[in-house]
């Protein structure tokens, strides 16, 4: 809302107040400041002017030279040369002096045209950023003749002349407000705030009193009362269609609407005014000297002002004529009934839709227009008729025509007042202040509350005042918020802090920092098409994603099932950037659509880790393996994958608990994943899921003494096929050695000519400890020959020799 | 010469070899000590002494070997000294040659923030709840007295899945479903991702983290908001930082407000961050509206609480001078490593 200071000057006086000031004020007592705007500031040292003689420029076929009477402000004649056609001896023109400034950050300078010296420029009105509507009937590309009623201006400044002077306020004002997209409600904010007086003023019309009167002219019925409170009319005849005098259009300008004509310019004038957007019909278009107010019915067609076709539906409402719809209520009239130069008779509409109907069917028709945007907040039903006496008053003040005698009012329901008992000791606890009853009353009286019997009975423009908490924000906004002392909370104490599944996710992004991965956030949605570049089977339960029905592009048009995508997006991007030995991580979330419709997916986290330059598999193994130890995870088992086709198929491993449940899956990503995101070296990653990891996590720690007694180590190296996992040599010796195998681990692998083709030599370290003796070298070797048996036994495999 | 004599005579020899430049001494210690030793072979010779002179020889005897010994074990610890000195020398390192340790790795700025908040939120007795991002419109809107068709949907341009499902657009949606589990008193936050349909830009972003906090028990006052968000804006921004309410509207609180915190570069005089404003605006909040409390099962005559929520984006922003909300999530590693 764009309010005119010199508007608002109409109802409360706050000229002594600094701008800066003002807008402080305001926005502290909730009617939030934007800004402001000082209009005409750019346009300085141009003044009203009469040429007083003009002849042909010696040297040039189209300038003239002409000596301008500029009054005693600006040193009498002047001498300026234009190449305006359209001026004449005697025309008053707007002149700009040396040094002028003009809106475009243009200066004007003496200086001389074609040899002869011109000590100024004429201006046309487009060089003071003015428009047509502004000058109705004047020349665009000509300079600006003023009438003759400016003929005592000579010398004035043209922005005192043409009433271009004003102070602009941008107010944000907020839904429950609507009261205040309105130079009334603003004033009465502005008076409360600055403790000021406000003055109302009631509208009088006089009325023609030729005996005519509104029955004469038209019937109105509301056919349906639950999307219309009210409906109010009055008839205007001898309507003379004309531009609205200069006050009116600069006061519309300044709030931002577009002056066209007398009669349309005085129903945005009360909507601005009033805050209650208002309707004029010609009434030569209404067929059947009758109004209703009905349900469009399904398919009906609408041409809106603007020249739009509409498709209506039965949720919409129309203001009708017997025969065909004249306006979608509360959003826009219609083409067909539409005030024209040649509308001799007005019908004024001031009437009350129901918010949400209103909402609706403008965003329906995409629609939003000033009155739609007013009406779907919920407009007060007891403002139609002050404004609709208001726009009447303005046509006999304005001469645009007679006000026929008469008002049509259907008001079938009113709205019960609203009574909220006053609890004085109950909002200061609330609010943390202790304020007096008499303060409390003085400001809701000012917000013209009535209090009755110790209840408050807020006036009916305040829909939003239901509950002792909005009393209690009407009385802290004008008291000050900021006068709210600080304090801690009396209450009882409650002990924070994150669980143990939170601290864990803590504690793995820690370890995760500490292995040197940066952390990623990436987005959650991302394209279906990211399934296909991970090589995602075409019958993956993985590819029913939940579908955003409004996505700003396919690139972010599903929630993602699996991360994967969003960490080769990533990896990609710092490859592009030439970031060498990338090592990423993301706590992200993944979205599994549930089977039932109607349910929430379920929302996982997976740990997904990303890694290029400087690793190899067994790099991100290692990682894995971290994560492991860091969740207390024991004898997870890590197997061969190949399933999954975003990875290696011989380059992929699935984590396992002992019991079975999946971990986690990693690996190289496959070389044709990897070039379809750029890569022509390894990629690896892996996703960890984090809800698995956490259920299977020991947060018990059991601490085991140290041995007391020595251990016996025994190193084995055989030949062994190159496909025969390490894996299960180690898990066969380890179950062979039984309770005196402490730890079997690889120390060496080697491949070389000297072992044959496909094959590898394997060297594994056996650690033999008792807990209760130092075993004997008998013992020892008893073990080993068990553990070489079922080598031999059960992989075939024997000593190296 | 007296064998006297002859044993002083030893010791000056011995100790002037030891001490010589490039003595050996193992070689040292055969020539004087060993078995066929001088010492020894003047050892051998007491026999001709006499009862009397024996002992007075044999003691400076053992004097002599006594000496030659020390001084062998001062020589030999002198040497390996000086030989370990050497060689300490010759293994000097270039100390300016980098470390060979894996680089550590480094939070995300937004992890970062928001671990900040949780802490300073936990300190003062909260604790996190998490909620769904995607989620039925009720907890989204209408349990936030937000109902359909109301106005303010408008201003939060809804990414919708199905009719009554949606992408949160504000972690607020949490606060029904912990009122629905949970008793008073309640004290928690909930931090998390929230989508709205804006196109990205430098300054907006379709997906953003928020962190919203509610606190609900008997007695609960506007003071306590403020109070509250006092310490909070304390502790994330330094302990000058001063914080002001601007009276501001949203459906699920009564009063409401829109939060600044003094500059925390200028300390309010006006810079470049706060526009010359002085002032930064941080975050909404506001006292629980009844309705709120209503659906959420809770008596609003008997309980009040409060609510606020920041944006995690925001305060990153503003703390580390981020000029883009795009570097956030484009995770340009050259970004990520200086947090």
């Amino acid at each position: 809302m764009n309010l005119s200071m010199k508007w608002l000057a109409d109802y409360v006086d706050v000229s002594d107040v600094d701008i800066r000031d003002y807008c402080e004020k305001l926005t502290y007592t909730g009617s939030k400041v934007e800004g402001y705007e000082v209009l005409g500031e750019d346009i300085i040292n141009v003044v009203v002017a009469r040429i007083v003689k003009m002849e042909r420029h010696p040297d040039s076929d189209h300038l003239f030279i002409c000596q301008v009477d500029c009054g005693a402000a600006a040193e009498g004649i002047q001498q300026i040369v234009t190449g305006a056609q359209n001026i004449f001896e005697g025309a008053i023109v707007p002149a700009a002096l040396p040094v002028a400034h003009l809106p475009g950050d243009v200066t004007i300078k003496a200086g001389k045209l074609r040899g002869v010296p011109s000590n100024g420029m004429l201006c046309s009105f487009g060089e003071m950023n003015l428009t047509e509507h502004d000058c109705p009937g004047k020349e665009a590309n000509g300079i600006l003749i003023l009438d003759e009623d400016y003929a005592d201006k000579i010398g004035m400044d043209i922005r005192e002349a043409l009433d271009l002077t004003d102070t602009v306020v941008e107010f944000e004002i907020t839904s429950n407000r609507p009261d205040c997209l309105s130079v009334i409600g603003l004033a009465r904010e502005t008076a409360v705030s600055f403790g000021r007086p406000l003055t109302l003023h009631t509208p009088e019309v006089k009325g023609a009193n030729d005996g005519d009167k509104i029955e004469n002219y038209l019937t109105v019925g509301i056919e349906a009362p639950d999307l219309c409170y009210r409906y109010a009319a009055r008839v205007v005849k001898n309507v003379k269609i004309g531009p609205s005098p200069l006050w009116m259009r600069r006061r519309l300008r300044a709030a931002g609407v577009r002056p066209i004509n007398n009669i349309v310019d005085i129903t945005n004038y009360v909507m601005l005014e009033y805050g209650q957007p208002m309707h004029a019909f010609d009434y030569s278009m209404l067929e059947g000297a009758s109004i209703r107010v009905r349900r469009a019915a399904e398919g009906e067609c609408f041409k809106s002002l603007d020249d739009i076709d509409h498709v209506l539906d039965s949720s919409m409402l129309v203001i009708a004529d017997e025969k065909k719809a004249c306006a979608l209520a509360g959003v826009m009239g219609g083409a067909n009934s539409e005030i024209k130069d040649t509308t001799a008779t007005v019908v004024f509409e001031s009437a009350c839709f129901l918010g949400s109907s209103v909402r609706v069917t403008a965003k329906k028709n995409k629609m939003r227009t000033e009155s739609s945007s007013r009406f779907e907040k919920e407009l007060d039903p007891n403002n139609a008729m002050p404004a609709l006496q208001r726009a009447c008053e303005l046509v006999e003040l304005l001469g645009a025509g007679d006000v026929v005698d008469g008002i049509i009012d259907c008001y079938p329901t009113h709205k019960p007042e609203v009574k909220i008992p006053f609890e004085v000791e109950r909002m200061n606890r609330f609010l943390g202040v202790e304020l007096t009853r008499e303060y409390m009353v003085d400001i809701l009286e000012k917000l013209e509350c009535r209090i009755e019997d110790d209840m408050i009975i807020p006036p009916s423009f305040r829909g939003d005042l239901n509950l002792m908490s909005d009393i209690a924000e009407e009385i802290i906004r004008i008291y000050g918020y900021n006068e709210i002392k600080a304090t801690y909370m009396n209450a009882e104490t409650t002990q924070g802090g994150r669980n143990p599944k939170q601290a864990f996710e803590v504690a793995l992004d820690r370890a995760l920092y500490g292995m040197g991965l940066d952390q990623i956030q990436t987005f959650s949605f991302i394209s279906p098409k990211f399934y296909d570049r991970i090589r995602m089977p075409a019958d993956s339960k993985l590819r029913k994603s939940v579908v955003i029905s409004n996505p700003l592009g396919e690139d972010t048009s599903v929630m993602r099932t699996t991360a994967l995508p969003s960490m080769l997006e990533v990896l990609e991007r710092n490859n592009n950037f030439s970031n060498e030995n990338v090592r990423l991580f993301e706590d992200a979330t993944v979205y599994i659509p549930s089977e039932n419709e109607g349910d929430l997916p379920a929302e996982k986290k997976v740990l997904t880790l990303g890694m290029y330059g400087g690793v190899d598999f067994y790099a991100m193994k290692g990682v894995i393996e971290n994560i492991l130890t860091l969740a207390r995870i024991k004898d997870a088992v890590f197997t061969a994958y190949s399933e999954d086709p975003a990875y290696h198929p011989g380059r992929c491993a699935k984590v396992l608990t002992e019991g079975g449940a999946e971990l986690a899956v990693f690996g190289q990503i496959h070389p044709l994943v990897a070039a379809d995101y750029g890569f022509n070296q390894p990629v690896y990653c892996a996703a960890v899921d984090f809800e698995a990891l956490w259920e299977n996590a020991n947060t018990v720690i059991d601490y085991k003494p140290l041995p007391k007694f020595p251990a016996t180590t025994r190193d084995f190296s055989f030949i062994c096929p190159e496909d025969m996992e390490v894996g299960s040599i180690i898990s066969v010796m380890r179950k062979a050695g039984g309770k005196l195998c402490e730890n079997v681990a690889l120390f060496d692998i080697y491949r070389g000519a000297s072992i044959g083709e496909g094959n590898k030599s394997v060297a594994i370290r056996v650690t033999l400890r008792a807990t209760d003796k130092t075993l004997t070298v008998e013992e020892a070797d008893k073990a080993t020959k068990k553990i070489l048996k079922d080598l031999e036994f059960k992989l075939g495999l024997t000593l190296r020799a | 010469m007296s064998m006297k004599e002859n044993l002083e005579q030893i010791r000056s020899e011995a100790l002037a070899a030891i001490a010589a430049d490039g003595a050996d001494l193992e070689a040292l210690r055969v020539k004087y000590l060993g078995k066929k030793g001088e010492l020894t072979a003047v050892l051998r010779g007491m026999g001709q002494l006499t009862p009397e002179e024996r002992p007075v020889v044999g003691q400076i005897a053992n004097e002599v070997r006594a000496d030659i010994e020390a001084a062998m074990t001062a020589r030999k610890e002198t040497l390996a000294a000086e030989a370990l000195e050497r060689r300490l020398k010759e293994e000097k390192l270039d100390v300016t040659m980098p470390g060979t340790a894996a680089k550590m790795g480094h939070v995300h700025p937004l992890n970062l923030v928001q671990r900040d908040l949780e802490d300073i939120f936990i300190g003062l007795g909260f604790s996190i709840e998490e909620g769904p991002e995607v989620e039925y419109d009720y907890y989204n809107f209408q349990a936030l007295n937000i109902p359909e068709e109301h106005p303010a949907r408008d201003t939060q341009d809804t990414f919708y899945i199905t009719e009554k499902m949606l992408l949160r657009t504000q972690t607020s949606s949490v606060q029904a479903r912990v009122m629905e589990n949970k008793k008073p008193p309640i004290r928690i936050i909930s931090p998390g991702r929230v989508y709205r349909s804006d196109a990205m830009d430098a300054t907006h972003s379709p997906l953003f983290h928020q962190l919203e906090g509610l606190v609900i028990d008997k007695g609960i006052t506007m003071g306590d908001l403020r109070g509250t968000l006092d310490t909070f804006a304390k502790q994330e921004f330094g302990s000058d930082t001063r914080i002001r309410f601007r009276p501001h509207h949203f459906p699920f609180t009564e009063p409401s407000a829109e939060v600044d915190i003094s500059c925390f570069v200028c300390g309010g005089k006006g810079c470049r961050l706060c526009k010359n404003e002085g002032w930064i605006e941080i975050l909404g909040a506001g006292m629980v509206h009844p309705h709120v409390l209503e659906m959420g099962g809770i008596d609003p005559t008997v309980y009040s609480g409060f609510a606020f929520g920041l944006g995690v984006e925001r305060i990153a922003m503003l703390k580390y001078h981020i000029d883009d909300i795009r570097h956030l999530y484009e995770n340009d590693v050259r970004f990520l490593s200086q947090f």
